[in-house]
This record gives C-alpha cells, sequence and structure tokens, in this order.
C-alpha cells in the first residue's frame, strides 16, 4: 500500500533543533515568520549542544576588559590562515548580544562578584569563556531555548520527523520531504524559506563525542540541493576525550573543564610529561592547542610510549579532594559510582572526533548558493578555518542561529512571489521516504554504520597519509556497493533498519566528501595532517570546495601545483 | 569462555500482541544496557528498536526503558552477567519494541 504524505505548509522550516536551529526558530517566529522547526529525534534533546559541558567564547569583558577584536583575533590565529574573515567577524561581533539575551532567558552563566564570570582557554589571551556551573553549559543553553520556545505560538515542533531530502525548484529551495520516525508516514513540507541546522558528522568516526544523529546529514542534503561544501577535510580532533576506565553517564570531553579549573598532567605510559618533546611546554597550565595535543598523544603511543589502551594518563593526583569537590561538586560522586578517584589515580584520554570545521558554504546572511537555503551552527563552514577555538561551537550556533532565523524569515516577507513546492518536484525523494518497496534488508545496516565508522577511524583520522586515504576511498566506495537503491522494509513505525539505511546514504556522500578533500590537501594545516606532507605550505592557504555533479563529487580551489613533499 | 549478559527484551509493536526475545551478548564489567542493545543492533538484530541520542553522556534522556520492572536510563543502568528483563515505558505509548512515545505533546509530529 503507498501511504500518502502528509502536507504541511509553513514559512520557514528549521530543520535541527540544538541551539543553532532553536534560536533560529525564535528569531524567524520574532520576525513575523510562521516556522515548523523539525527534528529527527526529540525536540532540543539529540544533536551536541545538549552535550557540551564546556565553554562558550565571548567577549563581554565583565570581568578582564575584553573586545570582540581580540575574539577575533584569536579565532583567525587558531584557523591557521584559513578562517571565513566575514563568518569568523560575524561570530564574534555578535556573540556579546546573544549571550547577554540567553542570559535574559534565563541560562545562569556562572558568576563571581556579581558578573559573569569567564576561564581562560588554550588560544585565548585572556579569560573569555563562560559557562554554567557544574559541567551544565550544553543542557542550561538547551532548556532554555526549549522554554522560551514553548510559550511562542508561531512555532510548531516536530520530533521524530527525519529530513530525506531537500525539494528544489528552478534551483530554488522549496521545503523537504521526510517521514515521521514512529509512525512511518510519509511528509511533505513546502516552506518559503529553508534552515539547515542539522550539526556535524562526528558519527562518522568509530569513537566520537557527539550524539547518534550527527551523521553529517546536512551536508549530505545540501550537496544535493546544489549548494556547496568548503573545507571538508578538516575534523577535529578533541585530544583527551576519555578512554579509560569506562565512565558511563559522563560526555567523553568531560575533561576539558577540569583542565580549565585544574590544570591537570598529561603524562605518558611511563608517567612522564611528554608534550615538550612534541614543540608544546606547558608549565603546569592549561594551554596545549587541540591539534597539538592530538598529535602528541598519538605520536606517543606510537612511539611505544602510550598508557596501556593507547592514549596517555591524565593526573589530577597532585590536587587535594577538597579543590576537587570545590570545583565539580556532585559530579565527583558521579565519577566515585564509576569507581573513579581522582585524587589516587589517573584516567586514560585518547583523541576523539569531536567537531567539524567544514561545512555548507554561506555568506554572512547564513545564505548558502542555493536561493531560499540557509545555514547555522556546525553545518556553516568556514568560520573556523583549519582548528576551532576553544569555546567558539556554541557560540557559533546562537550567532548563526540568529542571523539565519532573520535571514530566513526576511526572505519569506519580500513582495515578490516565491515558488512554491512542486510535487514532480518532490516526487524522486518521496518515492524513498514513503519506504514502499517492501525488501528485505539484503545487509545489516547497523553493521554497516560500525564498518564505515572503522573506515574512518583508521585511514581518515587526524594523521593521514595518501595511502591510508586511497585505501579509505576504496572501501568507502565497497561498502557503498552493498548498500542498493532504496531503503529496505515498508513505511512501518521506528524502522531502524529504514533509518541506517537513509542514514548510509548520506554518511557514505559525506564521508567521501573528507576523504577527498583530505586526498588533495598536499600539506599539514591544524587539524589536517599528513605524514606524507607535514609542512603548511604558503599556496594551500585556499579553501577546497565540493559540489555534487551527477553521482560524483567534484573538488575545487586547490592551487594548480601542488610542491613534492619534503626530502 | 567469555561472560556474557542475557538479555530477555519485548519487541513488538502497538499493534500485535508482542513477544519476548532471548538475546546473549558479550559482558565486561563497566558496559551499560545500551551498550548490549547497540552490540545486539550490529552484531545481530538490526531490527531492534530502542531510542537513543547521546550514547554514554546521560544529557539526551531518550533511553528511558525499564529493566527488571524498573525505570532507569539504558546508558548508566550497568550489564550484568545475568539475565536481564527489558521491557519499554509501561506508562507511554508504545511504538516499537523499546521505543515509547516519550515527547511531550506540544513537541510532537501531529
Amino acid at each position: 500500500m503507498i501511504a500518502e504524505p502528509v502536507a504541511i505548509d509553513t514559512d520557514v522550516l528549521v530543520i535541527g533543533s540544538g541551539a543553532a536551529g532553536m534560536y533560529a526558530a525564535i528569531e524567524a517566529a520574532r520576525c513575523g515568520a510562521k516556522v515548523l522547526l523539525a527534528d529527527r529525534s526529540l525536540i532540543g534533546r539529540g544533536g551536541a549542544t545538549v552535550m557540551a559541558q564546556m565553554t562558550v567564547a565571548v567577549a563581554l569583558g565583565e570581568e578582564t576588559p575584553d573586545d570582540w577584536q581580540h575574539h577575533l583575533r584569536d579565532t583567525l590565529a587558531a584557523g591557521r590562515g584559513l578562517c571565513d574573515a566575514k563568518l569568523a567577524r560575524l561570530l564574534c561581533e555578535d556573540a556579546p548580544d546573544c549571550i547577554r539575551e540567553m542570559e535574559a532567558w534565563g541560562v545562569g552563566w556562572a558568576r563571581k562578584d556579581g558578573h559573569i564570570t569567564a576561564t581562560m582557554a588554550p588560544g585565548h589571551d585572556r579569560p573569555r569563556c563562560v559557562y554554567v556551573d557544574f559541567i551544565n553549559t550544553g543542557p542550561a543553553v538547551s532548556k532554555t531555548l526549549r522554554t522560551h520556545m514553548a510559550r511562542n505560538q508561531s512555532i510548531r515542533k516536530a520530533g521524530d520527523l527525519c529530513i530525506v531530502d531537500l525539494v528544489v525548484g528552478d534551483g530554488e529551495a522549496t521545503g523537504a520531504v521526510g517521514y515521521h520516525l514512529s509512525s512511518g508516514a510519509p511528509v511533505t513540507i513546502a516552506a518559503k524559506a529553508t534552515v539547515l541546522a542539522t550539526g556535524g558528522l562526528t558519527r562518522l568516526y568509530r569513537r566520537n563525542s557527539a550524539s547518534t544523529n550527527m551523521g553529517g546529514d546536512g551536508y549530505a542534503l545540501a550537496l544535493r540541493a546544489g549548494a556547496t561544501l568548503i573545507d571538508m577535510e578538516f575534523v577535529q580532533f578533541f585530544p583527551i576525550g576519555h578512554l579509560a576506565p569506562r565512565l558511563v553517564g559522563m560526555d567523553p570531553i568531560m575533561w576539558d573543564p577540569f583542565r580549565y579549573k585544574l590544570g591537570g598532567r598529561l603524562l605518558n605510559g611511563n608517567m612522564e610529561e611528554f608534550t615538550s618533546r612534541y614543540g608544546s611546554d606547558e608549565d603546569g597550565t592549561y594551554r596545549l592547542t587541540r591539534d597539538l595535543a592530538t598529535y602528541a598523544i598519538i605520536k606517543e603511543a606510537e612511539a611505544g610510549r602510550g598508557a596501556p589502551h593507547g592514549g596517555a594518563y591524565l593526573s589530577f593526583e597532585h590536587c587535594s579532594a577538597a579543590a576537587l569537590r570545590d570545583a565539580f561538586g556532585p559530579v565527583i560522586d558521579r565519577l566515585a559510582a564509576n569507581g573513579i578517584d581522582l585524587t589516587k589515580m589517573p584516567v586514560e584520554v585518547a583523541p576523539i572526533a569531536h567537531y567539524h570545521m567544514g561545512g555548507v558554504k554561506a555568506d554572512a546572511d547564513m545564505a548558502t548558493d542555493v536561493p531560499g537555503l540557509y545555514v547555522a551552527g556546525e553545518v556553516v563552514g568556514g568560520a573556523n578555518g583549519a582548528n576551532r577555538l576553544s569555546g567558539n561551537a556554541i557560540t557559533e550556533a546562537l550567532v548563526f542561529g540568529r542571523r539565519a532565523g532573520k535571514s530566513a524569515a526576511a526572505r519569506t516577507s519580500k513582495t515578490t512571489a516565491l515558488r512554491h513546492l512542486r510535487p514532480q518536484d518532490a516526487r524522486r525523494t518521496l518515492d524513498l521516504a514513503r519506504g514502499d518497496s517492501g525488501a528485505a534488508p539484503d545487509a545489516n545496516t547497523a553493521a554497516m554504520i560500525a564498518r564505515l565508522q572503522a573506515i574512518m577511524a583508521d585511514d581518515v583520522g587526524p594523521l593521514r597519509t595518501g595511502a591510508k586515504l586511497h585505501r579509505a576511498l576504496d572501501s568507502i566506495a565497497a561498502l557503498a556497493a552493498g548498500l542498493g537503491n532504496r531503503p529496505p522494509g515498508d513505511n512501518a513505525a521506528f524502522d531502524l533498519e529504514r533509518l541506517d539505511w537513509l542514514d548510509l546514504r548520506n554518511m557514505i556522500t559525506v564521508a567521501r566528501a573528507v576523504a577527498q578533500s583530505a586526498l588533495n590537501r598536499n600539506e599539514s594545516r591544524g587539524a589536517h595532517q599528513r605524514e606524507d606532507f607535514p609542512d603548511m605550505l604558503p599556496q594551500w592557504q585556499v579553501h577546497q570546495s565540493i559540489e555534487l555533479a551527477g553521482a560524483e563529487l567534484k573538488l575545487f580551489g586547490a592551487p594548480a601545483e601542488a610542491e613534492a613533499p619534503a626530502p | 569462555m567469555t561472560a556474557t549478559a542475557t538479555l530477555r527484551i519485548r519487541r513488538g509493536s502497538a499493534d500485535d500482541t508482542g513477544r519476548f526475545e532471548i538475546h546473549e551478548v558479550p559482558f565486561e564489567p563497566g558496559q551499560s544496557v545500551l551498550d548490549g542493545l547497540r552490540w545486539l543492533r550490529i552484531h545481530k538484530e538490526p531490527s531492534l528498536a530502542a531510542r537513543y541520542s547521546c550514547i554514554n553522556a546521560n544529557a539526551c534522556k531518550e533511553c528511558m526503558i525499564q529493566i527488571d520492572g524498573e525505570t532507569v536510563y539504558a546508558c548508566t543502568a550497568r550489564l550484568e552477567p545475568r539475565e536481564m528483563i527489558l521491557t519499554p515505558l509501561p506508562n507511554k505509548k508504545l511504538i516499537r519494541d523499546l521505543v515509547t512515545e516519550i515527547a511531550p505533546p506540544s513537541e510532537r509530529f501531529r
């Protein structure tokens, strides 16, 4: 039986309900638009925001004098010459306003002596990172935006709504086609403007610090709609992700706030400090940038000096129980429930996929190359160049979300007639979304996702070579060949095999985009480290762009001649 | 012989009478029940429906189920080398297997 789609009409469709999507929805509604906020998971619960236990970079200057231009200088320096200056500027300039608006909405930034307090984080020239105690920044941001939306009658919220593709008519975005996961019903959404706020791609990797719905679907949706991706080779690995002993109920990136407050010592398997071997000395303070720390931990393990599970030790044994309790309160009890007493033992940490610098190309209004399609948050490419500064992720979610919501609403209020979603433009995606093939799955799609994560972790990880990247592209092609053309199953409720199939379709495209861009960039810069091209080269201070040409990914923007590797 | 946990899992949708399936998964001390469910999907039962997003952080609060009749988060409940009975939340509308309708009404697609 072919299910008839549920048809929805809205001014603005926002896809993804992390901080970027929620702020975009709020701003679009504030500008007078009718909004549909769709999330493939529950509203405000999936995605990266709710997991962000860390800090938010903003030049508030309440404690230490500061200015957004100082924040911008640090952002550009961290980006290793590759930040899109207009996006980086927007991020830093609008941040204080957004952070204060969040405060007015009740987020509860940590305070000291009557003002919002800020902590020092690596790469910043002064304390600039605000947070919510105890390690509660992301959940507080998420809850604040969710609560603020609850009273807003202009925002219709739709959880468990998975978008399969955007709809494009004569080159303009006119909405999307998806299906309701918990009933299986296909859905068409006609929208005058669409905001993609789907987050990053960390689910492509075996060990990652984000939720299971961060499989890069927004990049694939944008590509198939005709948008351009940039900087796809730059995947940020968070150097000190928790590795051992097994720890449940905590985000694996939780050690960063510990280091902000207490320093901590990074040690190799012989309990020696080692980062100075790789050109960075910590002097007991936490200043090591993410790309350098990732490199040092992997190289130390390769040299046979790693900790037992292949990472490095992180020790707070020099801190007193009272100091730990004072800094982290109830978190100390959660650690104890996992058998971890920081005064008596180190933990083991290792790099973990954390954030994607690359993404959809956009201008300072968050408009993409496709009229009617806007982007917000991590799915945007370019603002953070080759390496993101600590604390800029939630900042960009808020700033870009607000700007995208405003731009999308402005489009809907234009007097000129906008194209409406036409059935013929939606038909092909509807065939996928309505899930009427009835076919039994040819393969275990959950296992195929695990296989893709292994390929990416082993061969497209932080330290790359041409040989590994070629092997990865071959392995991805072999995996893709086993996927077939149509999702298995029919339109049953909560069919995870169907969802896995649709996810794999996106993940394979995005994995190829990362590997191809990485293979083509014959240098090392920021988060992209090529062991066969170890130097950063001036002629590579360029963005690589990717577009979809038929079934192939086309790469643009590389320098005419790549230099041979150093002998 | 390696240790295993035996998961007795209630499966089925709102439209059928439902059934229990018994699956063995490898057990390592410290693992969560969600680790066991994820292993099961990858290695044996990709059609098993369970709701979760954040995997490990207990931040998304989506993985609420009952284990041996008690409501818990699957991501923080420890896997144990014994039989564990996994059922969907009894006071929420069943969608499929361990998945129930837990979103507030105003945040549901309708």
